[in-house]
């Protein structure tokens, strides 16, 4: 009998891995982009189910709504097409993939192993001003050096995707 | 309730698929999509433990790999516009100029 929190986790853990391999599969890079929105959105259902709302909430509205619409824009921008069918060697079709396949299946494998003894987490949600009281007083220098450090990327961001102005 | 290993195993498989995805792929958008794929597992781990362990540290960390990635892929597509104004093109073979 499953309960409904493994019905939910298997879901959402099904929907993550299918977005993951559709983003390798997929030829076009605005079909991966999307893919990736999606991992994004199924990841951020996995941290409700963990009861991390902030950092759920945190996901969509930055991760998925932000720096991916930013991917987004700049696959437009630059109008990037479809990956053209090089000649990639057999060596790398039927050796490496299957080798890639195993070494997934090995990391996980271990990776179970190595965990399976931890158990499972009482249930319950962590309050938002929990966190912020951490963050602002435990981690408020690296809080100011993020603030800085986004200042930074957006200079650098802009400076470098300045169109030189010819006078 | 959901052991937590299931999570970690999940975010070991992400992880290994953004792996394969960094070496496979040939547009550098793909790849850097990838690096993002991959922060995005390891944000799981640090949310189970956090859970397991019942401290907050993990989420507060997840808080900052959020706003790194934010702050690295501006400025990492950026330099991919710059790639593609230079070079003209988005596949990483042809960006090859430091290669013997």
């Amino acid at each position: 009998m499953i309960t409904a929190q493994m019905a939910i986790f298997l879901i959402l853990a099904a929907v993550t891995v299918a977005g993951a391999l559709s983003l390798i599969l997929q030829r076009h890079p605005i079909h991966s982009a999307l893919s990736l929105i999606v991992v994004m959105v199924a990841l951020a259902g996995l941290y409700l189910l963990q009861g991390a709302e902030f950092v759920a909430a945190v996901q969509i509205i930055v991760y998925a709504g932000a720096i991916m619409v930013l991917f987004i824009f700049v696959i437009m921008l630059l109008n990037a097409g479809e990956e053209e069918r090089t000649n990639v060697s057999r060596l790398a079709r039927f050796v490496g993939v299957p080798l890639a396949v195993a070494f997934l299946a090995e990391v996980a494998y271990w990776v179970g192993r190595a965990t399976s003894q931890l158990g499972s987490a009482p249930q319950e949600t962590v309050s938002t001003r929990d966190l912020s009281t951490l963050l602002f007083r435990e981690f408020v220098f690296p809080f100011e050096l993020t603030s800085f450090l986004i200042l930074i990327a957006l200079l650098g961001a802009l400076v470098l995707a300045r169109r030189e102005e010819s006078d | 309730m959901v052991p937590t290993s299931y999570f970690l195993v999940l975010s070991a498989v992400l992880f290994g698929l953004g792996v394969i995805a960094f070496i496979f792929k040939r547009n550098i958008l793909t790849i850097f999509m990838s690096i993002e794929l991959m922060l995005n597992a390891v944000n799981l781990a640090f949310v189970s433990f956090s859970r397991l362990l019942g401290q907050l540290q993990g989420q507060v960390f997840v808080f900052f790999v959020i706003v790194v990635a934010a702050a690295e892929a501006a400025v990492g597509l950026a330099i991919i516009i710059l790639i593609h104004r230079n070079r003209g093109t988005l596949n990483v073979e042809n960006v090859d100029s430091l290669k013997d």
